[in-house]
């Protein structure tokens, strides 16, 4: 009786496991395929639409605009929230709670309301079509994730090391870059693989405020996908799966490595 | 924490509200105020512009607009009935996930992570593939003889379900997942030991205990489905629209107004349900201080 709940139970989550993983696989699949069409099983292997997507210059300009962008997410990004998370730890000011709500709201709020928030503003600004829009929206979305994971991995440092150095002589920045950064460096990293992520794969900020000369590959695919089927977007689509994969394989061992540099003892809830 | 507690002590009584450290989250906050809460502020105070001056027109005009509830009926429809599928699958994996023994369960969790990192357009292009009517799903069923005719798979109720609930079901089992986890197991032995049988002590003992996580992962995944946009955009049918498809076609239509007063209404009904929930939803540091 324990056996079959046990062998049950396993069995559900095989199945759930895999409506969860299928229908990548088989994008990913597809994209080898030889046919004109998605046929699955595909009739055979061939790189054709691989071929197709790296020698159109509309796909591969929308790939080097969203690395292009999603690098500028990033780097704005470690430069506000590094420095806000550590205010927002250990800075003392009133309405602590009020400004953390504040800065993590973009996560709650759904996305078609910030993106037309900007829309508005950036038409007002002609700033459509220009990607420093892009830069500024993914930004905003990006920001929350740097700062949970900084603030994660600080809540982990006892503020006591800093306050050793410091007694020792040490400038407030040398102590918290010979102290602190180096133990909450896998968060901050973690943080900017988050930021990339989230700029990389973002479709609705682009939608609006793309214009015809800032076009993103989910925006490119998004065009695709609504006005003519062509596999090209398998090919495109696995592109994205191996990338992101690529990222979360990152992010997951920086997880991990923070975890492991925790010189505090967490009372645990 | 300690340090704040020490660092005003040694300052004295003197009642000081700020320091130095907290000067560093003021371009973050200068950010965020000029292209993120302005921007958004600015669109929701459209809602009250008529014309001349400021008025509740546009309001009454979506709150008189029966397109307005139709569509926010099958809004909530729609966003319910996903938080309870995703439930249902999501628990016995959680559950699972957290009864095997760790190196499986790092693997299991990076199973549940890829599709979570992978972007909500490409998981949803891949259910056009699987579901169009000359579709994976629909080719094999008619190669293996089970139908006679490709059916309306793509573009139904059913298709919005299904990719929802794919692209949001992470969402539920790691919250639930860190639940269960931290869950004393000896209390469902303690139960068994007093003659409770596996269903009993499951019932009485695990599920209310990890209710706490239920909530979370419920809250996020109702909020989200409110604001989904691209997945019903694709995958769903004339009749399938949601609110952000709605607010989307009244800004191509110029009638940004009309737009930004059904954002409020939105947004309004987001901020009530995570205000009820904040205690549960706020899990991480930041929130808990």
């Amino acid at each position: 009786m324990r056996r079959l709940a046990g062998f049950s139970l396993g069995l559900v989550s095989a199945l759930i496991l895999a409506f969860l993983i299928a229908p990548m696989v088989i994008v990913i699949i597809l994209s080898f395929s030889s046919a004109r069409f998605l046929r699955f099983p595909p009739p055979g292997l061939s790189l054709q639409w691989y071929q197709e997507f790296f020698s159109s210059y509309a796909w591969t300009s929308a790939a080097t605009m969203s690395v292009g962008v999603a690098v500028a997410v990033t780097l704005l990004s470690l430069a506000l929230g590094i420095p806000g998370a550590i205010g927002l730890m250990r800075g003392r000011f009133p309405g602590r709670r009020l400004v953390a709500a504040m800065i993590l709201s973009p996560i709650i709020v759904p996305g078609i309301i910030v993106a037309i928030g900007l829309y508005y503003t950036y038409a007002d600004y002609r700033l459509i079509g220009n990607p420093i829009a892009l830069v500024i929206g993914h930004t905003c979305l990006a920001v929350p994730f740097v700062v949970i994971t900084v603030a994660n991995a600080l809540s982990g440092v006892d503020p006591r090391l800093e306050q050793a150095a410091r007694n020792l002589g040490a400038s407030p920045f040398a102590a918290f870059r010979q102290v602190t950064f180096p133990l909450i460096r896998p968060g901050v990293l973690a943080g900017g693989v988050f930021a990339f992520a989230t700029s990389f794969d973002e479709l609705l900020i682009a939608l609006f405020v793309s214009g015809s000369d800032a076009v993103t590959l989910p925006r490119r695919m998004w065009d695709q996908i609504r006005y003519q089927l062509e596999p090209t977007i398998a090919a495109a689509s696995s592109l994205l799966i191996v990338v992101t994969l690529g990222l979360m394989i990152v992010a997951e061992l920086l997880r991990r490595r923070t975890e492991r540099l925790r010189t505090r003892e967490q009372e645990r809830t | 924490m300690a340090l704040t507690k020490h660092s005003s002590r040694r300052r004295g009584r003197a009642v000081l509200r700020f320091d130095r450290t907290a000067l560093l989250i003021l371009p973050l906050i200068a950010f965020i105020a000029l292209f993120y809460l302005t921007p958004v502020f600015s669109m929701l105070l459209r809602s009250l512009e008529s014309g001349e001056g400021w008025s509740l027109s546009a309001f009454r005009a979506v709150l008189s607009d029966g397109a307005f509830w139709r569509v926010m009926q099958i809004t909530m429809t729609i966003s319910l009935i996903t938080t309870v599928l995703c439930l249902l699958l999501g628990y016995p994996l959680a559950y699972f996930i957290a009864r095997t023994r760790t190196s499986v369960a790092n693997i299991l969790l990076l199973l549940v992570l890829m599709p979570f990192w992978t972007s909500i357009l490409v998981r949803t292009y891949a259910w056009m593939v699987l579901l169009g009517r000359r579709g994976v799903i629909n080719d094999t069923l008619v190669n293996i003889g089970l139908l006679e005719r490709p059916m309306q798979l793509l573009n139904t109720r059913t298709a919005v379900y299904i990719a929802m609930v794919h692209v949001l079901l992470p969402f539920v089992v790691l919250p639930l997942y860190a639940t269960l986890k931290s869950f004393d197991w000896r209390l469902v032995d303690a139960a068994k030991g007093l003659g409770a049988g596996p269903f009993a002590s499951f019932r009485q003992v695990t599920l209310p205990l990890s209710m706490p996580g239920v909530a979370a992962g419920a809250v996020l995944v109702f909020t989200l489905s409110i604001g989904f946009y691209i997945t019903p955009a694709l995958v769903g049918g004339p009749r399938d629209m949601m609110i952000a498809q709605l607010i989307e076609t009244q800004v191509r239509g110029f009638n940004w107004n009309i737009a930004a007063a059904m954002a409020v209404v939105v947004l309004a009904a987001v901020l009530v349900i995570c205000a009820l929930f904040a205690r549960i939803v706020a899990l991480n540091p930041l929130m808990r201080r």
